[in-house]
């Protein structure tokens, strides 16, 4: 096989030349405040960005070398760079040693994936594999719900797992919600976060101004962001797809602006404070009890404990997605589930079969957005604090990147995308502001290499004919 | 009367930042009928390159306005540009016949991971860019309201009606303008004839990102602050621009945003300035709904 060097250090040198004019002013001249009335003054970071160059020379070397055939050379050279990001070597800053081991690692998975995706083609072609990948798709939700339920009551339990384990849930809860009208009807919403917020102002006024608890708001808050889907729904749907995410983007960012500016009715920018969280059978989950009322301890005759709180705060949530994801199961094999997904396949012929386009997508609009009215008032009781920061677009961002993430369509695949974007981020909370550059770096990458998502589940619910037997995209 | 010409005035400066950066929306909608969503990015990018630029002017010692202008005007473009090449190159060609929302979903990848690289390495703190032109003189006087045009606001207008010259002879008159309409008709049918597809939507990215970096450094001079989220916001107006004055058409970028910087400027000026942006959606939402094709745009017809 003929390796052709010039050409592939040509090429490197370019992609080199490109980063280079990209970085050169924007990561070489860093402006830095020096306080006093010059303003700014440049702190040179030449090191770096030479260092990422050569990083990158040598990476894009390594993937001309895989394509050619040479594989275990560029194992070999990717493993070399994790040595060095991993070594003491003095590199100019901390990042940049990430930034060399992870480019090795890109290069061994490059150069192993040939190999890899052929053993594992065999491995699930073997009965053995057949068998357990059947079990694996079958028994695998069971599997993780089991999981789920149990997971209180293991030493794992900790603060900082609950914690995590309830931020989690509440985006699996949201990817679901969101599910149905980007997975299921095919309308890109980038506005989502509109009815979240929506839901947590509905818990947190209705609570702290007239005193209603949360099982009373829940279904009033759902009821309220879907009467907004509902109202907000009905002029845009008939625009086309990335029309309608402008649109719903513009949508989110106004109800942001007036929660921001409209002072009186929702203190603003200060946003709303000790919003009382979720009773048990109207005991409260506190050490001393509130006036008029009971503790959970006292109640149930156990000694106090913090973690009870979080606890009960997990099994909420997880009940809330349980029923987004039951409904949405249902949903799909009704009527209107089935034309959700006709109409995401091809609005034409729908229209020509009879289905009224702008109707069913606004139940898919005012359905998706009632979940997240549950999904915000339980986040208003869970935070018992809420302003309209938590409320930007880059809410709407995330949670459709694990709608995508997961396989637009697919139940099981949110739930692996939420785990991954939101577990793995928090769980490395010491990346601090890398993970968002990674998050929306990784945003690409999937989209590129597996721009259906993890699990690709966009076989529509039912099927005139089998599969394979023509038609469909 | 005195107070709504100063209104005016400083609404067509407005605009006309406006009006360049929805000229690369424009574009990239025209050509292959996408939103480009890292767009209000490659600006701020722009804007940021331009603060590099002018202080390097000003540690280099070039004392005189013009010169320095001039230099970080090409410096911007240029560099800009490169950045412009590499989100086509990343997010877009790789999913040219990926289904419909891919890109879409790649370019807000790219604008998280920009705007997140450029708070990494610059920082997050709002940058103060000094002040590079001032004075300016007064127009003229009444009700005891002097109407104040500043050289900055005659600069910026000059330079945005100079490149949006420049660029309509672009488009009208040059093989590349005649091959970036013919993509734009059907891509098919030019590559059959011997376009260079590729090339073509390459080489409208890069000039939509130096359009959008001359934007980024007018607003960074007339506005003396900028951070890293500035290409958010100013991406949205802009974009609002492009639907408003018709998406895929040149004269409709420029009027759009003309008008978006007077409905912002007067809404201001004359309401309140908390509301501002929400006018602006509100007018976005409003003309989606009732004028999808926008001012000067051509009716879409859809083929099944």
């Amino acid at each position: 096989m003929g390796v052709r060097f010039p050409s592939m250090l040509k090429d490197a040198a370019l992609t080199a030349f490109v980063a280079a004019a990209l970085g050169i002013f924007i990561v070489g001249f860093r402006t830095v405040d020096v306080g006093s009335r010059t303003g700014l003054s440049f702190d040179y970071q030449f090191a770096d960005l030479a260092v990422a160059i050569v990083t990158i020379f040598v990476g894009r070397l390594g993937l001309s070398l895989t394509a050619a055939g040479l594989r275990w050379p560029v194992v070999a050279l990717g493993v070399a760079m994790i040595g060095v990001g991993a070594s003491q070597l003095k590199l100019p800053s901390g990042f940049l040693h990430w930034f060399v081991a992870l480019g090795g690692v890109m290069l061994v998975i490059r150069g192993i994936w040939p190999w890899a995706r052929g053993t594992m083609t065999a491995a699930a072609g073997t009965p053995t594999g057949l068998a357990l990948g059947q079990a694996g798709t079958k028994w695998f939700g069971w599997l993780l719900l089991v999981a789920a339920v149990l997971l209180p009551f293991t030493p794992a339990a900790d603060q900082k797992t609950m914690d995590l384990a309830v931020l989690i849930l509440t985006y699996v809860m949201l990817g679901w919600g969101l599910n149905i009208v980007v997975g299921l009807a095919g309308l890109l919403d980038l506005g989502y976060v509109a009815f979240y917020a929506v839901g947590a102002y509905s818990y947190a006024l209705l609570s702290t101004q007239h005193g209603l608890g949360f099982w009373t708001v829940l279904p009033l808050a759902g009821m309220m962001a879907a009467l907004f889907g509902i109202v907000l729904g009905f002029p845009v749907l008939r625009l086309r797809g990335d029309y309608l995410a402008i649109v719903t983007l513009g949508f989110g960012e106004i109800i942001r602006l007036v929660l921001l500016n409209w002072v009186d009715f929702t203190n603003g920018p200060a946003g709303i404070g000790s919003i009382p969280g979720p009773t048990l059978f109207g005991a409260v989950f506190s050490e001393t009890p509130p006036a008029g009322k009971q503790t959970v301890s006292e109640m149930l005759g156990i000694t106090f404990d913090g973690n009870h709180r979080l606890i009960f705060l997990y099994y909420i949530i997880l009940m809330l997605a349980l029923i987004t994801n039951l409904f949405t199961q249902r949903m799909r094999r009704l009527p209107v589930g089935r034309a959700w997904e006709a109409l995401r396949e091809d609005e034409t012929a729908c229209r020509a079969l009879g289905i009224n386009p702008t109707n069913t997508k606004l139940t898919a609009f005012a359905i998706g957005a009632m979940f997240a009215g549950f999904a915000g008032s339980f986040f208003a009781a869970k935070q018992r604090f809420i302003s309209p920061e938590s409320f930007a677009f880059i809410e709407s961002a995330i949670i459709l990147a694990i709608v995508v993430l997961g396989g637009m369509g697919s139940q099981i695949g949110v739930v692996l995308a939420a785990v991954l974007l939101i577990g793995l981020p928090e769980w490395f909370r010491d990346l601090g502001n890398y993970r968002m550059l990674a998050f929306g770096l990784a945003m690409v990458l999937i989209m590129v290499f597996r721009p259906r998502g993890l699990i690709a589940d966009r076989q529509p619910s039912v099927r005139l004919h089998p599969a394979g037997s023509g038609g469909g995209p | 009367m005195a107070y709504f010409s100063q209104q005016l005035i400083n609404a067509i400066t407005l605009g006309a930042i406006y009006g360049l950066i929805a000229i690369g929306y424009t574009m990239v909608y025209g050509i292959i009928g996408m939103i480009n969503f890292a767009h209000g990015e490659v600006f701020m990018i722009g804007a940021f390159i331009s603060l590099i630029g002018f202080m390097i002017c000003s540690f280099l010692g070039i004392g005189s306005a013009p010169v320095a202008i001039l230099l970080v005007l090409l410096m911007a473009m240029a560099f800009s540009a490169v950045y412009g090449w590499a989100v086509e190159r990343a997010a877009y060609r790789p999913l040219r016949g990926s289904f419909r929302l891919a890109p879409l979903i790649s370019a807000i990848g790219v604008s998280i991971a920009l705007q997140n690289y450029v708070q990494l390495v610059q920082g997050a703190r709002p940058k103060p860019g000094g002040q590079i032109v001032s004075g300016g003189f007064n127009l003229f006087s009444a009700d005891g309201f002097d109407v104040r045009v500043s050289w900055l606001q005659i600069i910026i207008v000059v330079v945005t009606v100079v490149l949006m010259a420049g660029f309509t002879w672009l488009i009208a008159r040059t093989s590349l303008g005649r091959q970036q309409r013919a993509c734009e008709q059907d891509m098919k049918m030019a590559a059959l004839l011997g376009v260079n597809v590729d090339r073509t939507i390459s080489l409208t990215f890069v000039l939509g990102a130096a359009l959008a970096a001359v934007a980024g450094m007018l607003f960074l001079m007339y506005y003396g602050v900028i951070d890293f989220y500035i290409g958010f916001l100013a991406g949205i107006k802009a974009f609002t621009a492009a639907v408003l004055g018709g998406i895929g058409s040149l004269p409709g970028a420029m009027l759009g945003g003309l008008m978006i910087g007077l409905i912002e400027v007067f809404w201001a000026g004359y309401f309140s300035s908390e509301y501002k942006d929400v006018a602006v959606f509100a007018i976005l939402v409003l003309v989606l709904i009732f004028r999808p094709t926008g001012l000067l745009g051509k009716p879409e017809i859809e083929k099944v």
